[in-house]
């Protein structure tokens, strides 16, 4: 099957690029190694849509996404996609928590980011459910979150009616040269897709299938693992983070309660399938209700896991491969690809046809990894 | 594989579209066909995109009734359809019992 653009890996990095390529009228095939759209990363993760705390390199990617795109992605997808631009508070309890978030904060003004310390009080002010517990908190008003499934569905959804052609339990073993450039995907039952350009947003997969037209990315499998409570009134809609990074979240307009957790163990998973592992959500229950006592009787009903894909700088890689032209990689999120996801799509989009980036995306280049 | 550009037939509304299905998260009927319609195809996609049987009951009332639409609505055997996969903990359970499993003494 010959297509413009082939896309390998239908996760919301995937889909957003063929929703952009396909509004600009260029043909294009996704193809999905699993049995369901989007089943990495990008249906399991926190739905963060931050600013604070990104590297510098990756933040106009997501500024830009928060500016131009995430305040109508509703509406262009067709599909209430719950963003929610009500600010993120980064919470610390202790001196060495202040320090933490200084730094943090210091650097995002850099950037020219809105974004500063407050105090404890301060931070009550803006969320009456916190404990005492809380003496510092940095606090970033143009933060928010959305709901990654509905998003990722959504940007599948919206490029499926443009006639973006998209074909799961097709996985993808082999990219091959023809006279030079890459332009072939091959996958496990032998099926051959042709285009003049191959977008590579596999996840972690990506570094195997990059290997087969000599290109490596350094980056590792991490298990990052979040659970769901019960529906409850409403009670705020902060983004939440904390210095310690032992939880994040926000509620949900289902009015459920999504928080993300690290208990330390998740570089230790057990390879395979992205498995909960118990421990980590109870962990997380007590960080959770240090700084929220009153959620304590709140019902957890549901803990899920999902690999990301951790790159050796924590920042992705998207770019075209100068030794294997007609490759574009985009891999290596390293856990915070989806904020900055509709910016990423839209790039992809430009670099498979050779447009200009509406960013300068040098940063992110592939041969940057020099130490 | 799986080609999601394959001819459905086309969406007809019905008269029971606004049936309740999954009682939890109040879905109907017409809501589930019009998720295959626009590409759900899999139990685990219309989860995701509808939020059927991911309530309290984590769809031990609904699953089979959903299963049965979206066959039907895409001219396949229920049986040919996957299940969607259960998550821990298998009851609902609140914060401070789940917190309690012995950590955090340091
Ligand atoms: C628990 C968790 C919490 C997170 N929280 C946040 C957050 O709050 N904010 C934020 O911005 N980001 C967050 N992230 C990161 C974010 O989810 C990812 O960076 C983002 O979804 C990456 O999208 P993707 O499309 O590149 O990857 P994925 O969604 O992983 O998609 C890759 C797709 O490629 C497919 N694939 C794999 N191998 C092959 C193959 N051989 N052939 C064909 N297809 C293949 C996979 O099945 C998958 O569907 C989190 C991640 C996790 C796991």
């Amino acid at each position: 099957m010959n297509a413009d653009v082939i896309i390998v890996g239908g996760g919301i990095i995937g889909c957003a690029a063929a929703y952009n390529l396909a509004k600009d009228g260029v043909s294009v095939i996704v193809l999905e190694g699993s049995a369901n759209i989007g089943n990495g990363g990008s249906v399991r993760n926190g739905g963060g849509v931050r600013q604070s705390g990104r590297d510098p390199r990756e933040l106009p990617l997501i500024m830009y996404a928060i500016k131009n795109i995430w305040p109508n992605l509703s509406d262009l997808l067709d599909t209430n996609v719950e963003y929610h631009q009500q600010g993120n508070l980064r919470l610390g309890h202790s001196e060495k928590n202040k320090q933490i978030l200084e730094g943090l904060t210091e650097r995002a003004v850099k950037c020219d980011l809105d974004v500063r310390m407050i105090t404890g009080d301060e931070a009550r002010e803006i969320n009456p459910y916190l404990s005492d517990a809380v003496t510092c908190a940095s606090w970033c008003p143009t933060d928010g979150h959305a709901n990654p499934l509905t998003a990722t569905m959504g940007y599948y959804k919206a490029a499926r009616r443009l006639g973006a052609h998209f074909i799961s339990d097709e996985k993808i073993v082999e990219l091959r040269k023809i006279k030079g450039r890459v332009c072939q995907a091959v996958s496990a039952s032998g099926n051959i897709y042709e285009g003049s350009k191959i977008i590579l947003a596999a996840g972690y997969e990506s570094r195997y299938i990059a290997s087969t037209v000599g290109v490596d990315i350094p980056m590792q499998p991490v298990l990052l693992e979040t659970l769901v409570t019960e529906a409850v009134s409403p009670m705020f809609w902060q983004m939440l983070g904390t210095a310690d990074a032992d939880f994040y979240g926000h509620q949900t307009d289902h009015g459920s309660f999504v928080f993300g957790l690290n208990c330390g163990l998740e570089p230790y998973a057990k390879p395979g399938k992205p498995v909960s592992s118990s421990i980590a959500s109870s962990a997380a229950c007590r960080g959770i209700m240090r700084y929220f006592p009153s959620l304590e009787d709140i019902k957890v009903i549901r803990c899920w896991a999902g690999w990301m894909d951790s790159c050796a700088d924590h920042v992705p890689v998207i770019s075209p491969v100068e030794e294997a032209k007609g490759l574009i990689l985009a891999c290596g999120f390293s856990g915070h690809g989806f904020g900055i996801s509709p910016a990423v799509g839209l790039v992809l989009s430009q670099m498979a046809q050779d447009k200009e980036t509406v960013l300068d995306m040098h940063e992110l280049r592939y041969d940057r990894f020099r130490p | 594989m799986n080609d999601r550009s394959r001819e459905l037939k086309p969406f007809v509304p019905a008269p029971d579209d606004d049936m309740i299905i999954c009682r939890c998260e109040e879905i109907t009927k017409g809501e589930i066909r019009k998720a295959v319609h626009d590409g759900m195809f899999t139990l685990t996609e219309i989860r995701r995109y509808l939020r059927t049987g991911m309530g309290l009951c984590q769809g031990q009332t609904c699953t089979k009734l959903v299963k049965g639409i979206v066959a039907r609505e895409l001219g396949v055997k229920p049986s040919e359809l996957g299940s969607a996969t259960g998550r821990a903990p298998m009851r609902p359970i609140e914060m401070k019992i789940l917190a309690n499993d012995g950590g955090g003494k340091k």
